[in-house]
């Protein structure tokens, strides 16, 4: 059976976080009412001159330079012709032949292997406006159109085709994403649409030089989404060439609910965008003071980050690495730190409990109701001694779904620790009459025996009691 | 050389819609330019790098500060249809 090799490219669009659009005044705040946030410019009325953002520009650039680019000396606007209603110019303004940046990569770790994915170019464009259909475009009778996001600054960042699995190209985005999100220039939310991905897949025979023909998967808004969309491609792909038939370069659309891509029936024209020079905006000349003056003012990125994780933190290189992967994860470690310096712990508890919980109400850190200082004090109150580190673990839920104080919740609850070693005697004493065939084995020379009786003290506490004090007393009796 | 079809093409994708006439027409017309263009094409231009712009000015920017949005009752006063505050269109695919 032939063995084939996947091929994939991805451009990601991420709109810039500025006050104001692109070419006008007009702000880019999320959510106004429909058409509210327009003017002659983003509407594309005759008459009207666009003039360029300096925040976009240097967004751009600081993007670029954080993505390894060479950042371009001189660089123009074009325009990218094409008929679609949210797009009131009929044209998009792009640019083609000179873009701000070219020639980066990012370095992404894929099953322990470190590997460069490189990026052709990232160029800054307008966003075009909004439709609105009743069910779905096959369906409606009629569309709406909302403007408010025409217009709002984007830059698209292409990579080479060096992606060789759905797995890479995840990681591919994630990184992008992180070291998008660590510059400041964007939210990069999926979700909201503040970074969207288009991938590019083909497949070929394994030693064939020639690219296989390609087709390119739209409406990915998660993660998840981009990797089981990229695999059912390549299976697909792979599936069309073992039943002798051609794969067709066209685009298709994710359908989350199937877990398919569907054809799109793209148009055959649709790809004749007859670029020109934008004659309305004039060329952009960055000196190299500038740039460099921007690249002085770059944050800590990741991969900085993560290194520091493991030599100021003495983290492992995998806890350094899930911490850092998005900002507001990795902020949020930072604040518990600088409230409390026990790095290992909080990371064990931000991996563990923490991403367990997100993960099953499906939030993310940001809609947490935890907040850092609150973490910070339930670890110290294990340590302590205030309550047991099981008896923390039900804290730890009860913050989650409360946001109390965990002190709060440790009184509330009366879940202080039993340390009193008077208390505890007694309890111990009951067990160890109860258990005579675990007291046997202990004596007989079976250390793991004690653990049976530890377990049986903390049950009877109902988790309170202190396991140090509880361990101490049943070595003493037992002697 | 432009022909007849080159010219049906460039009409779709300018959303003109034309009579046979206007076709034969403008295939003669658009031929009689592209020959006046060729005259340029005479002139030596290795080592000239391709004109971005054809004023000598660059870097015209504007502070990143929000200003006024139009009144979208006339924004949407001038389209052929609206629904609410949206711009009402037909159905594309
Ligand atoms: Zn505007």
């Amino acid at each position: 059976m032939t063995q084939y090799e996947t091929v994939i490219g991805i451009e990601v669009h991420v709109e810039l976080k500025t006050n104001t659009k692109i070419f006008c005044n007009c702000t880019t705040e999320f959510g106004g009412e429909p058409n509210h946030h327009t003017c002659p410019v983003c509407l594309g009325l005759p008459g009207t001159l666009p003039v360029l953002n300096k925040k976009v520009v240097e967004y751009a650039v600081r993007a670029g330079l954080a993505l390894n680019c060479q950042v371009a000396e001189f660089s123009k606007f074009d325009r990218k012709n094409y008929y679609y209603p949210d797009l009131p110019k009929n044209y998009q303004v792009s640019q083609f032949d000179l873009p701000i940046a070219r020639q980066g990569y990012v370095e992404v770790e894929v099953e322990g292997q470190i590997k460069r994915i490189g990026i052709h170019h990232m160029h800054m464009e307008e966003d075009a406006g909004k439709l609105v259909h009743q069910g779905n475009i096959m369906t409606t009778p009629y569309s709406l159109v909302d403007y408010n996001r025409g217009g709002m600054p984007l830059i698209e960042i292409v990579s080479e085709p060096d992606m060789r699995s759905p797995e890479e190209a995840r990681a591919y985005v994630e990184k992008l994403r992180a070291i998008i999100q660590y510059t400041g220039v964007s939210d990069c939310r999926m979700e909201e649409g503040s970074l969207r991905c288009d991938v590019n897949i083909s497949v070929r025979p394994v030693g064939q030089q020639e690219l296989g023909t390609k087709a390119e998967i739209k409406n990915l808004n998660s993660f998840r989404a981009l990797q089981r969309a990229a695999a059912y491609e390549v299976e697909r792909q792979i599936s069309v060439l073992e039943t002798g038939g051609r794969v067709i370069q066209e685009t298709r659309t994710w359908d989350e609910a199937k877990g398919i891509t569907v054809s799109m029936r793209s148009k055959e024209e649709a790809h004749d965008y007859r670029y020109f020079p934008d004659p309305d905006l004039v060329p952009v000349v960055l000196d190299n003071q500038w740039i460099e003056f921007i690249k002085d003012s770059l944050p800590e990125l990741p991969d900085q980050r993560r290194s520091r994780y493991v030599e100021q933190y003495g983290l492992p290189e995998y806890d350094a690495t899930i911490l850092t992967l998005t900002k507001e994860m990795s902020d949020y470690f930072e604040e518990i730190i600088g409230h409390y310096d026990k790095p290992k712990v909080i990371s064990n508890w931000m991996m563990g409990e923490m991403s367990r919980l997100l993960n099953v109400s499906g939030t993310d850190i940001t809609a947490c109701k935890i907040k850092p200082l609150q973490l910070a004090e339930l670890v110290k109150l294990i340590d302590q001694g205030t309550i047991s580190g099981k008896i923390a673990k039900t804290v730890f839920e009860e913050m989650f779904e409360s946001g109390k104080d965990p002190a709060v919740i440790v009184k509330e609850k009366g879940l202080v620790q039993i340390s009193d070693e008077g208390a505890i005697a007694s309890v111990v004493d009951e067990m160890i009459a109860a258990n005579p065939k675990s007291v046997e084995d202990f004596k007989a020379g079976k250390d793991k025996a004690i653990g049976f009786l530890v377990g049986q003290v903390m049950k009877a506490t109902k988790g309170k009691a202190n396991p140090d004090v509880v361990n101490k007393l049943l070595r003493e009796k037992l002697q | 050389m432009i022909s007849k079809q080159d010219v049906d093409h460039v009409a779709l994708l300018a959303r003109l819609e034309l009579t046979e006439e206007e076709k034969e027409l403008y295939t003669q017309q658009l031929n009689k330019i592209l020959n006046a263009a060729k005259a340029l094409q005479e002139v030596d231009t290795d080592n000239i790098p391709p004109t971005a712009h054809v004023l000598p000015i660059q870097n015209v920017f504007r502070e990143d500060r929000v200003g006024k949005s139009i009144d979208p009752e006339k924004a949407l006063a001038i389209a052929p249809e609206r629904e609410e505050s949206f711009f009402k269109v037909p159905k594309i695919v």
